[in-house]
């Protein structure tokens, strides 16, 4: 990508993020994965960490996530992200270690991985994109589908007698004691976009001070596989997913609190 | 240093540590569990990391982890366990990070039991996972092997950037007898970890390590990558030991705790008349397929002794492409073949060979 000359009677606003790479990424128009990355992206750099961060890729759509984070990444086995990043973190407990991983691979194939990593206080951040859907293989039920939900694999809508109940894994994961920050947001209008960001700032301060894992589960559309247009999938988040999946910290430890500002 | 009495599974572990090992990422499994225990407490003393993982399929995924980070790392299993982590075995050795990974084996299929046996041989050198690849797979035989073949692991893991597996049995894993420890080598600082690691991207482009490569075009030159490696490590890295070949008309083939008692049957058959000898591969991957093969047309038949059902049989007799005959002999569920047993064999076969030249 060429260089722009900024006018010099202008005034830079926006840029992208040193933590982000130039490639265009391959997801679809109107997902949510490009606003969350750069998320990520402007928090390691307010943080000054770009340069100490190691980042782990799951297997899902963010499965390419290493060619547009400008940070050293490893692309993990499917559920695995969160022993990758364990064994990367023991190794190098100075540097930054993030997971970053949807919900088939959280919260279904890679579940023991997770409950484990968060319960032992890993000094690692996971950024949790809950779509509810199997974006990937083409749009199959998800651990998250909602009762009803109709996916190819659930043609008929995703009946709780036979599938159980989708996983709240944020309520899951909050109850542990290793995690010292878990919080659900949500990527689907503007103000909610800045209070995911400062959950996922405030996720990697905590491991920053040592204190514990830290989870920020970011509610996500799939608009392709939802069969929906970008805006009416932003719209159907809202209304369906945010009611099962409420909004808000499912923990804060009291180290955390303090890095928030007390209360 | 001296020779001390060492028991199998703590002497792999002191070794890793005398190799330098920065982390090891394990779970309980009999008959293994005393690497582990050992290094839950050697570890710690030394400043490195232990960690007990929940699974098998957590474990070599921390050790791929932790290889990526450039760290010199392993785990180790027994059976059921190496078949959890053959996932993440493959992952590694498509990302071509060094690992190293042990191997005590026991009785199967399924659970098994936990005497000691060679049943995994296959899985070791043929099926380690999905894809085309191979692990290097080193046999000892007795504890001393143990220990040198552990240093030597983390060497060849490092030199060809592969995982490499040390496969003994159960009763290597348990026995005790007087070997030698290595000297400690110094442990890699983490500034001097290699280029390709992530150790944070500072002062220089970002590193990615992925075993994903979309298109078919890519993926088959990653491919062909690793092929051309594993011919460079098949050229250079076959280890084996023989015993009085120089003049056998027989040959028995048999490794780890199987090859040592055929040491005794070469000496009790030599004893009764019989002009046997003995290759022993050190290396199950790369195979001594060439070396065999000289020795088919020197020898007038062979007899291949394992723990198992005939595994390493099919490496034997693809070697030997009938130049001679190739007789199996095989004891399953954990049973540890005699010399009493394995003479028999050979006496048959001996008759056998006899009878064809009469023939």
């Amino acid at each position: 990508m060429a260089t722009v000359e900024i006018p010099v009677d202008m005034e830079l606003v926006y840029e992208r993020p040193e933590s982000l790479t130039e490639a265009h990424t391959h997801y679809c128009p109107g997902c949510t994965h490009g606003t969350i990355h750069r998320l990520i992206a402007e928090v390691l750099d307010e943080l000054g960490v770009r340069e100490k961060t190691i980042g782990v890729a799951p297997v899902g759509c963010s499965v390419l996530a290493y060619y547009y984070f400008n940070v050293d990444m490893a692309e993990a086995a499917h559920g695995r992200a969160p022993a990758m990043a364990t064994g990367i973190k023991r190794v190098s407990p100075d540097k930054v270690v993030f997971t970053y991983q949807g919900d088939g691979d959280l919260a279904a194939i890679g579940t023991a991985e997770i409950i484990q990593a968060a319960n032992r206080g890993e000094l690692i951040t996971t950024i949790f994109v809950n779509n509810a859907i199997y974006g990937m293989t083409g749009g199959q039920m998800a651990p998250t589908t909602l009762p009803g939900q109709v996916t190819t694999s659930s043609p008929t809508g995703r009946d709780i007698e036979t599938a159980g109940w989708p996983m709240r894994m944020a309520e899951l994961i909050g109850i542990l004691p290793g995690a010292v920050y878990v919080t659900r947001q949500a990527v689907l209008d503007v103000p909610g976009i800045r209070r995911t960001k400062k959950a996922i700032k405030l996720a990697f301060q905590a491991q920053l001070a040592g204190l514990g894992f830290s989870m920020v589960e970011v509610i996500s559309t799939c608009n392709t596989n939802w069969h929906m247009g970008p805006v009416e999938a932003l719209e159907w988040a809202k209304e369906h997913m945010v009611a099962y999946y409420p909004l808000g910290d499912t923990k804060v430890a009291d180290g955390v609190q303090a890095l928030k500002g007390g209360k | 240093m001296a020779k001390e009495l060492l028991e199998g599974n703590a002497a792999i572990a002191e070794a890793a540590i005398r190799a330098g090992v920065e982390a090891f990422y394990g779970y309980p499994i009999t008959p293994q569990t005393e690497v582990l225990e050992h290094l839950s407490r050697r570890l710690p003393e030394e400043g490195r990391v232990f960690l007990q993982a929940e699974s098998e399929v957590a474990s070599i995924n921390m050790v791929y982890g932790a290889a990526c980070a450039g760290a010199r790392v392993m785990s180790s299993s027994s059976s059921p366990g190496i078949s959890l982590m053959q996932e993440g075995i493959s992952y590694i050795a498509c990302s071509e990070v060094p690992a190293v990974l042990i191997n005590i084996m026991r009785g199967g299929p399924g659970l098994g039991n936990v005497q000691p046996s060679q049943g995994d041989y296959f899985q070791a050198v043929k099926t380690a996972g999905h894809g085309d690849f191979h692990m290097i797979v080193l046999a000892p035989a007795n504890v001393q092997e143990a220990i040198d073949y552990v240093g030597l692991a983390f060497d060849l893991a490092e030199k060809y950037r592969t995982i490499a597996m040390v496969a003994a049995d159960g009763a290597i894993g348990q026995m005790m007898e007087p070997a030698e420890l290595p000297p400690m080598r110094p442990v890699r600082p983490p500034e001097e970890r290699p280029s390709w690691a992530l150790t944070g991207a500072k002062g220089r482009e970002s590193n990615f390590i992925t075993s994903l490569f979309l298109g078919a075009e890519n993926l088959e030159k990653v491919n062909l990558r690793l092929q051309a490696k594993l011919k460079e490590i098949a050229a250079n890295e076959v280890r084996w030991k023989e015993y009085s070949t120089e003049d056998a008309d027989l040959l028995l083939v048999a490794f780890g705790t199987v090859g040592r008692i055929c040491q005794t049957v070469v000496r009790e058959a030599r004893a009764k008349g019989i002009n046997v000898g003995l290759l022993r591969p050190v290396t199950l991957w790369p195979f001594p397929s060439a070396r065999l093969a000289e020795l088919a047309q020197q020898v007038r038949g062979m007899l291949v002794v394992e723990m198992n059902a005939g595994q390493m049989l099919e490496d034997v007799q693809l070697a030997v492409e009938g130049r001679c005959p190739v007789k199996f002999y095989g004891r399953l569920g954990g049973i540890v073949p005699l010399p009493d047993e394995i003479l028999p064999e050979l006496d048959k076969l001996a008759a056998e060979v006899a009878g064809g030249e009469e023939g």
